[in-house]
């Protein structure tokens, strides 16, 4: 159970908020220019780290507004809140596993590669 | 190593000497130094995966490498539901494959997995619902997969405890039923398997947890363990809520978040649900074991999380719905609650593919629904790592999916909110 301490409204129960997933997740700037791998990378995704993740939470019953959190997903611990728009805090280490905090866009090769279609 | 058969003169005779004669179900050797292929994970998947290996390609020189226990993840965390009612053909025969194998698995096995089709209920509660339900039950026949659609009148003849009053907010309108559906043993499944590989020469290496894979260029050499490196040039990863984690030893990521999924049981009592029922409305499912415990289930917690362990609200959340639809249930004591981490997939479909890493594969993304699918997920999983594509029956359960957008989508069969 989650005691989380909305920017706005303070500390409150889990079950007035709305889980919105990974944080920081920047729409493309140019979506044209984008490969169906890139775009794989933006909408499907995630870092799924195991430790400290960044994630969207909505106040939905009180000042429905959105802010971040970093939360650890072992302990759940959270050890950030602060508002959409704001840098994440500056942390000793990254994520134990996974590169939710990783800024640089996906280059580990094409998935394309290992065939798709069950030819046989 | 032939294990001794299990049998009613197998029983009597370890019966005469206070059954203390039990030879073990399976070896636990050192790794050794390298394998023709490792799996990574000691659930029923992986099991099941290294026992079609060894039986059906005929590799046994496999290694199955597991952090804990055997079945002490997801395996042994499910409500045990086991039914093959999807709508999508891709996901329908995939499903179907699994239950044709749960069929005959005891016997296949020489380990009664105590399947018990004891069918699967899956109610409607407003006009949509049903509609939606008569379409997949369609589309359900039309790939040769049983499947009924029930009056109000026949869902409260068959399950009589079961609240069909027009009166309450969600009223039960009909269902949707799967006679071949129903329950099985869950344990039973991942040693039942864990003893069929180890009998054909597979190495089940327990407490060895992966903490690196070794990669050579573009293709996997091995990977570090709490117990050393392990060579192989082939990798089958099947670690359920760890996917992500061990995709990201190999730089790769996947279209997977972990969630808690939350479970509990009743008290003990008579026996008073012979069949599984099912609502996505109201949204709770019900079985009651052989031991005579209700195994009851609903939904994600929605945050990601590793912690084996949810929030209270999603208990009280299960057991209000369950006790709308049975109410003398509420007079009942739950005796405890737990919960797996499950891998939920964008599309709440599995993903079980090769990857851009050459001899490293992937079979995950079950998220909520992976037990039915044991022997079916190993079956074809087997095929995937030995011939290195995939069997028709999984081509489209492809990580190449999320880049092409034929993504295959089974929320509504899924049966559970994400």
């Amino acid at each position: 159970m989650l005691l989380i301490d909305c920017p706005w409204c303070g500390p409150r129960d889990e079950n007035e908020f709305q889980y919105g997933g990974e944080a920081h997740i920047a729409r493309p700037k140019d979506p044209a220019l984008l490969s169906d791998a890139q775009w794989a990378d933006y909408l499907f995704m995630r870092g799924n780290p195991k430790g400290r993740h960044r994630e969207r939470w909505m106040h939905r019953s009180g000042c429905r507004r959105w802010f971040n959190v970093e939360r650890d997903t072992v302990s759940h611990a959270i050890t950030a809140v602060y508002r959409m728009g704001e840098a994440p805090p500056a942390t000793a280490k990254p994520a134990a596993t996974g590169d939710a905090t990783s800024a640089e866009p996906r280059s580990s090769g094409d998935p394309g590669q290992w065939p798709a279609g069950g030819a046989e | 190593m032939p294990a001794a058969r299990y049998s009613i003169f197998s029983l009597l005779r370890n019966a005469a000497t206070y059954h203390r004669e039990w030879q073990a179900a399976w070896r636990s050797p050192d790794p050794k130094p390298a394998y023709d292929v490792i799996i990574v994970g000691g659930g029923g998947h992986g099991l099941a995966t290294a026992y079609y290996l060894a039986k059906e390609h005929r590799i046994s020189n496999v290694a199955v490498l597991e952090k804990g226990w055997l079945g002490g993840g997801n395996t042994g965390r499910n409500t045990t539901i086991v039914r093959s009612n999807y709508l999508w053909d891709e996901s329908a025969h995939l499903y179907e494959h699994s239950l044709k194998l749960w069929e005959s698995l005891s016997q296949e096995l020489n380990f009664n997995v105590m399947f018990s089709p004891r069918g699967v209920l899956n109610l409607a509660h407003n006009l949509h619902d049903l509609r939606e339900l008569q379409r997949r039950v369609n589309a359900i026949r039309l790939n040769g997969i049983d499947s009924e659609i029930l009056t109000t009148a026949q869902v409260k003849a068959m399950v009589p405890i079961l609240n069909c009053s027009p009166n309450i907010r969600y009223p039960v309108l009909g269902a949707s039923l799967q006679r071949r559906g129903g329950v099985a043993r869950h344990d039973a499944v991942a040693w039942g398997f864990a003893r069929g590989a180890d009998a054909l020469g597979v190495d089940i290496i327990q407490n060895c947890e992966v903490t690196g894979i070794r990669r050579e260029g573009d293709r996997v050499v091995g990977v570090e363990t709490t117990r050393g490196f392990i060579g192989a040039a082939k990798i089958g990863c099947v670690a359920a809520g760890h996917s992500s984690v061990l995709a990201s030893m190999a730089g790769l990521r996947l279209p997977i978040e972990s969630h808690p999924l939350q479970a509990l049981v009743s008290e003990p009592i008579k026996p008073i649900l012979h069949t599984v029922v099912m609502s996505a409305a109201v949204h709770v499912y019900v079985s009651q074991s052989d031991k005579g415990e209700l195994v009851i289930g609903a939904g994600i917690d929605a945050f990601n999380s590793y912690a084996q362990r949810g929030s209270l609200p999603i208990i009280e959340e299960i057991m209000a719905s369950a006790c709308v639809l049975f109410p003398m249930f509420s007079r009942l004591k739950m005796l405890r609650s737990w919960a797996g981490i499950v891998d939920v997939c964008p599309d709440a479909s599995p993903i079980i593919s090769g990857t851009p890493v050459k001899g490293l594969y992937f079979n995950c993304g079950w998220g909520t629904g992976g037990f039915k699918a044991t022997p079916g997920s190993g079956w074809v999983f087997a095929h995937t790592l030995a011939q290195d594509r995939p069997h028709p029956l999984n081509a489209a359960f492809s990580l190449e999916r999320f880049t092409s957008g034929a993504l295959i989508d089974e929320h509504g069969a899924a049966a559970v909110a994400h």
